[in-house]
Formats: structure tokens, C-alpha cells, sequence
């Protein structure tokens, strides 16, 4: 809403609470952004609701009025997803934050959206019990957010991504009808599966506003390993190695020449700057599993000529070993003023390819590019320190994302594994997924929402 | 030329991604859940700033005023954002601007940091008053004829707890140079503005631990405020001053490490370096002066600090990390390293330690309300442990926490990990002379 009006500020008052409604530049500013590079807009005046029945007394009165709604969790996402749009109401939803009920019987957990993530694994945990998508900001992103991006983490490969978690949805449609999807039955095919409609649907057509959520026995035990090699062939070969022995890891986790580079000079880990490749390697499950796991994985390694392999003995060893590939961000971060992550993913056997490929391109335009992410599934995180001041230098940033997306798509891989499309990646969507399906999409959204209220401009324009 | 937001090298600006990752760490955001009071949004309200978008408003005054400087974002934060930098250069901006809050800040501001903590006798002999006033009586006479009742509301709130002054300070317990049976070490000892009204004796504590440990120990009787309080809190040139005649007075080619004992005062002391960078004379001087510095447990871990040989009996301690040393020193693991060492003594650990307690400075002065609440959730957090002692290293927290345990009617003592050190080492001295 550009000035905003009075009466409709009032109005809006009256169903949220006079500090509910934020309309100040000091409150509304650092509601601009998400955690995209070089992406912002004006967030005109912000809503904080208190409940679903706020929410969707909200969406009626938006929708009466015509006004966009942008709806934000923690606002962490790496698409643009929650940056607002010209005239927007940025919907905020993080006061609903309560883990309502874990259901040991029926292993699930109930939440609002704007539960945290890792609140949700903890409320678990007290019932031994487990939550498994972690993605790297799971401190602090919401669970509304995870499910409208899908979003992924480091244990894809054996568990899943936040979608094979989803049970059951509560969401506010955009004429603010309030609807239930799905239930705490394993089995239902009772009509169209619509939550899976809502999951990875970037707030373009509903406002989840509670979701049900599968959780699963928490492993009782876990062995961590890293491995460095000479050539990320290896690496990557030994991960096929690895799944073609029958054996599921639940992390397997690279980082590049570059990458450990930087991490070295951050955290001081101790690790082989010379090599080309890092893999960090866990699995989890029953203890004698464990350790008979883990020793074929260590031996299948060796055989692919891993250089070192380094098998943690207890628990702190472990989170050493790990911080190595935690830390990988966070090195990179530091490195100039702007980071760009990208999230493309190819097939699991191409991914030696690619990584590659980004290092050739990095170098071709004189870029400074770290690798790193999951060789179990195949997505990687180029990530590219810049300084979005630096025109000249940007120019070849974008010259070399799309080279790396025409590769990906050659290679039968996607734009986004885990980010969304959001307003970053919406230029390739058509190219990606074809014109039949990308008319389908938008068909969709448009017999949804016809007046294209919700999230304007996000996915496709 | 004045500190702006403007004139500041862009890039420590821009080196926020605005990930996110810093709002779970912060108290100020964890309370009300506004983006404005978090972090990234008090970052993103700087640019703006710095971008020409807003103005420095009283709306912005207060945001960076309500921010508790506890850095506890900087510990979170993966990019290695300067937020301390950022917090001081917004300050001053908001200092010059002349948009200064309320009353009683404006008054404390006047009193503390332009008038006492700029000269180091004045403040003793404001010490040495309150102390008389505390010894005469008269504060209890006041409280009875009610008046202090005239005092304002955030001013009451705070008195029954002013802090006892000591009865000495620092220069009638520490001699100007002393020196142990074997000299390994030639170190300066910091006895600090607050540490030295309320706490000398840990300074002498401080003292008698480098003394057991092969360092000569000099103490210059009078010593100029660090100027961390000036510098947090927008006066930038006073801050500089003060840097220049603490450099003056302890050269830092003369000794091998120079030692703080308080949190607060140490993570401003390591930044000289970038203080006085623009300054021709100063600034290789400061940077070794940043070079030498330690804090005290950080100091004694690095030399291997002998462990005493005798202990204080069955104790079980819990540690609160004061907010300046683990996030803005990044000293956290030494502190705990240290008790250990004494015989007998069980270290337990404190859920949330490295919460801010609500000290934060002036801030229970100038932010009551948050302070308090910072202070209730401390203390719930304490008693949960069921330990006798609390120990802290920094005195903002001492006084801050020390009153939280009063006010909850609780018996558990509260004791500085130096402290806790120095007893044992006399201890162990008693036990030998007895034997021999
Ligand atoms: C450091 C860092 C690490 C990350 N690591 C990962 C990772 O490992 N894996 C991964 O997949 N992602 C990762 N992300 C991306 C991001 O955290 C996820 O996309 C996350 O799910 C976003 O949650 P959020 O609450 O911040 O949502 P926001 O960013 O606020 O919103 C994201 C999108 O969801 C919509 N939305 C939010 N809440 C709702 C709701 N209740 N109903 C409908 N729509 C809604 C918004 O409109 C927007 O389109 C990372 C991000 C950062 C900054
Ligand atoms: S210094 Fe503390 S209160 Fe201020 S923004 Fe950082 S974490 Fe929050
Ligand atoms: S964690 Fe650091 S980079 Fe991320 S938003 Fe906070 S200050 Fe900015």
C-alpha cells in the first residue's frame, strides 16, 4: 500500500492490535529484503496476526480492497520470495510460532507456520523422536516458509525433503475461506492430493497457517567420516560406489578445492589445502548397523584412493569433522562485501561434471567461485563472492550463472533444488520445465487467485 | 570529522547478507519478534542511512539505544559482520545529531561519561562519598524517611542495590610493581574504572594469580578509564583520548602482555588499534598495544596456569559468560578451564550462559524494562542449577546479577573465577607453611 489510508489502517488495527500494524519507515524498512543478494522492495505497511482468524479476516480485507499480499516467515529465504512487491501488504506470520501437540502414537507433530524449524525437531526430541529436514537455517526459518519452498537440507539423500514430511495443512485461500487438507493417516487418497498443490508454492496460493507433520524414531546411533581426495571424480565416485553396495548414508557432503581454501583460513581445521575434494560422510540407524556401515564406507573410500580418511571416535570428534563442511558458508561469506548461492542440481552421476564445469566458467570470467553441497542428491551450491557495487564484475556474475543454468538443463538437471524460483530464478522456469507445463502452472494460479493477490510476480510474472 | 554512517567504508555495511542467522541469537529480537529490533534490521535502518533513505530520526535514536551492544549477533553471524563497529559509528551518529532520548539518559550521559569516567580522581573521590554515605548510615536513614521517594522511578528501582562501595581501592592493596619469587613475565595490570570503585579486591585477586604464576605485575596507582563506555555510547573523540593516555601511561614495547580483568573494558581495549588508525603518532603504538593485550584468563590458559594445590572444599560452581568476553573477545572456553583446575570444585554449566543478563553497560539505567527481564530469566536460570557459586568475570554483570540474586531472596554467591583461584593459591600457601 503506497500512503497508506487511514480508514484501511484502522481497519486493520481493529483485527490485529494497534502494535500489530507497522507503518513507520524505521519499522518497515528491514522488512525490504530476504536473505537474496542485491534484492529489495518497499514493505508500505506490515501485519503482524495473532491467529488464523486474524489471517484470514486480513485476506478478506485485502482482498476486498485489492491490495497484494506478500506473506514472510523469517524472511531467510535465498529466492526473493518474501521481498515485497510495489503497493504490497507484507503479511509477517512469526508470532505464530507455537508447536502445538507432538502425537507419539501417531508420530506426528502439529504446528503454526511460524513455529521454528528447529523448535519443531526439539518439541520432538523430547520424545525420542525426530524431525529430519535440516536445512542450513533451520535456527531460525519457519515452518510455514520450509513448506511453501520445499525446502531441503543436508539429509536428502536417505530422508527426504520437507515435503515427504507433510501430513496435513491448514490454509487461508485468497478470498480468506479457511481450509483443511490431508490428515494423520499414512494412507489417503480420498480426491486429489491438494497439500501437495501448497507445498513448494512460494505463498503464490494459499496461507498455510498450520501444518501436520510425519515424524520418525530418532536413530540411535551415528558415525561420521571425512575423506579427502586428489580429484573430485573419486568423490563422486566413491558416493556411487557407496549406494551401489545398498548402503544409504544419511549425509553426504562435499566441498571443492576453493572451498576448503577458504574454510582453512577461517576455522583452521587442519585440512589438506592441496586436495581437490572433501567428503563428509555419516550414516545413522541401529548401532551394530552402524559400525558395519561404516566400515564398508570407509573401505570403499580407500578403494576409490582417498588420500586420508579420518573416522570420528566420539561425538566431539564428529563435530569437528563436520564443522569442516558446516563452516563451508560461513568461510565463503567473508570472503567479498556480497555472496550470491545458487542452488542448481543435476542427476547424482553428473555432479563431478558440473562441479567442474562452475570452476571453468569461474575461471573464464574471472570469478571467484566456491563450491560446495550434497553429492548424495546431486545439489550443489556454487557460491559466488562479489561486490554487487562493482558493475563490471556482476555483468560476468550473471554471463556465468547463465552458463551454469544451460549446462544444468543439458545435463537433464533443475534451476532449484531447494531455493524456490521466487523472483531470482523465474527467467528460467520456461526453459526448464517447458511451455506446457509452465502454462499449466500459471493457469493454475490464475483460476486460484484470479485477481493475483497472493505473492504478485513470483515464480512467473 | 565526525563519525556517520555515510562516511563509513561501505562494504563493512554491505557485508550483511541479511541472512537471518543473528536473530535467534538476539535478546532484543527473541523479546518482541520485530525485525526492527533485531540485527539484520538495525543493520538494514544503518544503510538506509548510509544510502540516503532515512534520516537519522528519534525513532532510529531509539532503536540503536534499545540494542543492548551485547554482540551476541556477531557470535551468530556467519559473514563476520563488524557490528560493534557499525553500533558505535550509528551512535555517535545520533549523538551529534543531538537526538538524545529521555531525561534520565541525558542526565546519566552528563554525570558518568563526560564528567567521571574522563577523569580518574574525581571518580574515586565520587566512590569514596557513596561510600561514606553507605558506612554513615544515612543511606539507610534516607530509605526510612522515604526520600528517596523523590528520587525518579528508574533511579529508586536501582538504589537499593547501588553497589557497596569498597573500603580500598585498587592503590591501597596492589603496590606500583611487584614481583614473584620466580620472574617469567613482565605484565601491566588494568585495574578498570568500575572494578576498581566496587571490586579492588579482585583486582588484587587478579593480582596475586599472575603473582603465582611467574609475572611481575605493575600497577600504576592512578590510571585513566579505558574509554569503552565513551565509545559504545557515541563519544568517539572522548574515547580517543582516552586510548592515547592509557597508551602513555603503560608503552607496550615494555612488557610482555597487558592484563584486564573486565569484559566490558577488554574487548574495547583490543580495539585501539582500529581506534586510532588515522592518528600519525598513535597508530603503530596501538597496534601493539592490541597485540599485547589479554584478558586475564585468556592470559593464564595461554602460560599454562598452575593448578592449585589445595582446593575450597566440595563446591559446585556454574559460569555466566559475560557478554563482552565471549562474544566480543571470543573468550569462552578459558574462564571454565580455569575453575577447573581447582581441587574439588564441580563445574556445572548454565543453561543459555552467554545471554546477555541485561547489564549491558548503562543500559539498566537507560533500558529498564528489557534489562529487567533480561535479569529475571538470568536468575530462574541460576537457581535451576542448584550450584552454590556463581562466578562472572566482568563487573557490569557482577553488580547486575548480584542484585537480581537479592531481589529472588537467594543465598547462592557470586564470585569472579579469579577470585574463586586466588583463594585456593592462599589456601594452598596456608596448607604449606602449616606443613613446614
Ligand atoms: C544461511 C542460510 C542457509 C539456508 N540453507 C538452506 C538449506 O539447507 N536448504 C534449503 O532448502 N533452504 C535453505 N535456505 C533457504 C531458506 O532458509 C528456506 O527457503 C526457508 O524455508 C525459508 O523460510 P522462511 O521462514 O525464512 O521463509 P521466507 O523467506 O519468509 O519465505 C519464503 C517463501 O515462502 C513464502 N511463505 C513463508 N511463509 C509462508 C506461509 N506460512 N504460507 C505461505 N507461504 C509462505 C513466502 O512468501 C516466500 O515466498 C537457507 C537460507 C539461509 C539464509
Ligand atoms: S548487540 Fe545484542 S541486542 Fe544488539 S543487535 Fe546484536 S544481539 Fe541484538
Ligand atoms: S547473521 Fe550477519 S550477515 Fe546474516 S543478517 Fe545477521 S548480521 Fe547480517
Amino acid at each position: 500500500m503506497p500512503s497508506p489510508d487511514p480508514a484501511v489502517l484502522a481497519r486493520l488495527r481493529a483485527i490485529v492490535g494497534e502494535a500489530h500494524v507497522l507503518t513507520s519507515p524505521e519499522d518497515t524498512i528491514p522488512y525490504g529484503f530476504d536473505g537474496t543478494a542485491a534484492l529489495k522492495g518497499p514493505a508500505g505497511v506490515v501485519v503482524l496476526p495473532g491467529s488464523t482468524a486474524e489471517v484470514s479476516a486480513v485476506v478478506r480485507l485485502a482482498c476486498e480492497l485489492n491490495v497484494p499480499i506478500v506473506t514472510r516467515g523469517s524472511g531467510t529465504g535465498l529466492s526473493g520470495g518474501s521481498v515485497p512487491s510495489e503497493g504490497c501488504l507484507v503479511l509477517c506470520l512469526t508470532r505464530l510460532d507455537k508447536v502445538i501437540s507432538v502425537d507419539a502414537a501417531n508420530l506426528t507433530v502439529r504446528a503454526q507456520c511460524g513455529a521454528i524449524t528447529a523448535a519443531i525437531d526439539a518439541a520432538a526430541n523430547k520424545h525420542g523422536l525426530f524431525y529430519p529436514p535440516d536445512p542450513g537455517s533451520m535456527k531460525i526459518s519457519t515452518i510455514g516458509g520450509n513448506v511453501a519452498e520445499n525446502s531441503g537440507g543436508l539429509r536428502g539423500l536417505k530422508y527426504g525433503v520437507t515435503r515427504d514430511y507433510v501430513m496435513g495443512l491448514e490454509v487461508v485461500l485468497p478470498d480468506g475461506r479457511i481450509a483443511h487438507f490431508g490428515n494423520a493417516c499414512v494412507k489417503d487418497v480420498a480426491g486429489y492430493s491438494m497439500k501437495d498443490l501448497f507445498i513448494g508454492s512460494e505463498g503464490t496460493l494459499g496461507i498455510i497457517t498450520e501444518v501436520l507433520l510425519k515424524v520418525v524414531p530418532r536413530p540411535a546411533a551415528r558415525r561420521t567420516m571425512l575423506a579427502s581426495y586428489d580429484r573430485m571424480e573419486d568423490a563422486a565416485q566413491t558416493v556411487s560406489d557407496i549406494i551401489a553396495a545398498k548402503i544409504i548414508p544419511c549425509t553426504l557432503e562435499f566441498l571443492d578445492r576453493m572451498t576448503i581454501g577458504c574454510v582453512e583460513d577461517y576455522a583452521k581445521i587442519g585440512l589438506p589445502r592441496d586436495c581437490a575434494a572433501l567428503l563428509l560422510m555419516e550414516t545413522d540407524g541401529h548401532p551394530s548397523a552402524v559400525a558395519d556401515e561404516a566400515e564398508q564406507m570407509l573401505a570403499l573410500a580407500r578403494a576409490r584412493g582417498a588420500r586420508d580418511v579420518r573416522v570420528a571416535r566420539d561425538e566431539a570428534e564428529a563435530l569437528r569433522l563436520a564443522s569442516a563442511r558446516r563452516s563451508a558458508f560461513s568461510a565463503l561469506a567473508r570472503v567479498r562485501p556480497t555472496t550470491i548461492l545458487e542452488d542448481v542440481t543435476v542427476p547424482r552421476d553428473k555432479l563431478a561434471e558440473m562441479v567442474s564445469f562452475v570452476a571453468e566458467v569461474a575461471k573464464k570470467h574471472r570469478l571467484l567461485v566456491g563450491t560446495f553441497g550434497h553429492m548424495g542428491d546431486g545439489n550443489l551450491h556454487p557460491t559466488f563472492l562479489t561486490d554487487e557495487r562493482n558493475t563490471d564484475e556482476m555483468a560476468r556474475v550473471h554471463e556465468a550463472l547463465e552458463e551454469i543454468v544451460t549446462k544444468t538443463l543439458a545435463l537433464g538437471g533443475t534451476i532449484t533444488g531447494e531455493h524456490g524460483v521466487g523472483l531470482a530464478k523465474k527467467a528460467w522456469l520456461r526453459r526448464q520445465v517447458g511451455e506446457h507445463s509452465h502454462d499449466l502452472m500459471r493457469e493454475i494460479k490464475r483460476a486460484w487467485d484470479p485477481r493475483n493477490l497472493l505473492n504478485p510476480g513470483k515464480i512467473f510474472d | 570529522m565526525k563519525p556517520s554512517l555515510q562516511l563509513l567504508d561501505y562494504s563493512i555495511l554491505q557485508q550483511c547478507m541479511h541472512c537471518g542467522m543473528c536473530l535467534p541469537a538476539c535478546p532484543t529480537y527473541d523479546a518482541t519478534k520485530k525485525e526492527r529490533h533485531s540485527p539484520r534490521g538495525r543493520i538494514s535502518l544503518m544503510r538506509a542511512v548510509a544510502d540516503d533513505e532515512l534520516k537519522i530520526s528519534p525513532a532510529f535514536a531509539d532503536e540503536m539505544s534499545y540494542c543492548l551492544g551485547c554482540l551476541a549477533c556477531q557470535t551468530a553471524c556467519p559473514a563476520g559482520v563488524d557490528y560493534s563497529n557499525l553500533l558505535e559509528t550509528a551512535r555517535a551518529e545520533v549523538q551529534s545529531a543531538g537526538l538524545n532520548q529521555t531525561f534520565t539518559s541525558r542526565f546519566w550521559r552528563a554525570v558518568t561519561i563526560r564528567g567521571l569516567f574522563m577523569r580518574p580522581r574525581l571518580l574515586r573521590f565520587a566512590g569514596r562519598l557513596l561510600w561514606l554515605y553507605q558506612r554513615l548510615g544515612l543511606q539507610t536513614a534516607f530509605r526510612m524517611i522515604g526520600l528517596t521517594k523523590l528520587l525518579p522511578k528508574d533511579l529508586r528501582r536501582l538504589e537499593p542495590q547501588c553497589p557497596t562501595i569498597a573500603t580500598k581501592f585498587s592503590p591501597q592493596l596492589i603496590r606500583p610493581v611487584e614481583s614473584p619469587a620466580k620472574k617469567q613475565h613482565r605484565v601491566a595490570l588494568l585495574t578498570g574504572c568500575v572494578q576498581d570503585l566496587v571490586f579492588a579486591d579482585i583486582n588484587r585477586d587478579t593480582a596475586d594469580v599472575l603473582l603465582a604464576n611467574g609475572c611481575e605485575v605493575h600497577t600504576p596507582p592512578v590510571q585513566p578509564c579505558c574509554g569503552s563506555l565513551h565509545a559504545h555510547n557515541g563519544e568517539a573523540d572522548a574515547a580517543k583520548t582516552l586510548a592515547k593516555r592509557m597508551i602513555d601511561l603503560f608503552p607496550p614495547s615494555q612488557f610482555d602482555a597487558i592484563i584486564t580483568n573486565a569484559g566490558g573494558c577488554g574487548n574495547h581495549l583490543r580495539h585501539y588499534g582500529s581506534l586510532l588508525a588515522e592518528d600519525p603518532v598513535y597508530a603503530p603504538l596501538a597496534k601493539l598495544w592490541d597485540a599485547k593485550l589479554r584478558d586475564i584468563h585468556e592470559w593464564m590458559m595461554e602460560h599454562g596456569c598452575r593448578a592449585p594445590q589445595a582446593g575450597l572444599g566440595d563446591l559446585t560452581v556454574t559460569y555466566h559468560d559475560s557478554c563482552h568476553l565471549t562474544h566480543g573477545q571470543k573468550v569462552t572456553q578459558q574462564p571454565r578451564d580455569l575453575l577447573k583446575l581447582i581441587p574439588g570444585l564441580r563445574l556445572v554449566e548454565l543453561p543459555e550462559a552467554n545471554w546477555c543478563c541485561g547489564s549491558a553497560g548503562i543500559y539498566n539505567i537507560t533500558q529498564p524494562e528489557q534489562s529487567e527481564q533480561l535479569l529475571v530469566r538470568k536468575i530462574g536460570h541460576v537457581l535451576g542449577t542448584g550450584a552454590t557459586v556463581l562466578a562472572t568475570a566482568n563487573p557490569g554483570c557482577h553488580l547486575q546479577i548480584a542484585r537480581g540474586l537479592r531481589q529472588a531472596g537467594s543465598a547462592v554467591t557470586l564470585l569472579q573465577p579469579v577470585t574463586l583461584l586466588a583463594r585456593a593459591y592462599r589456601k594452598e600457601k596456608m596448607t604449606e607453611s602449616m606443613t613446614a
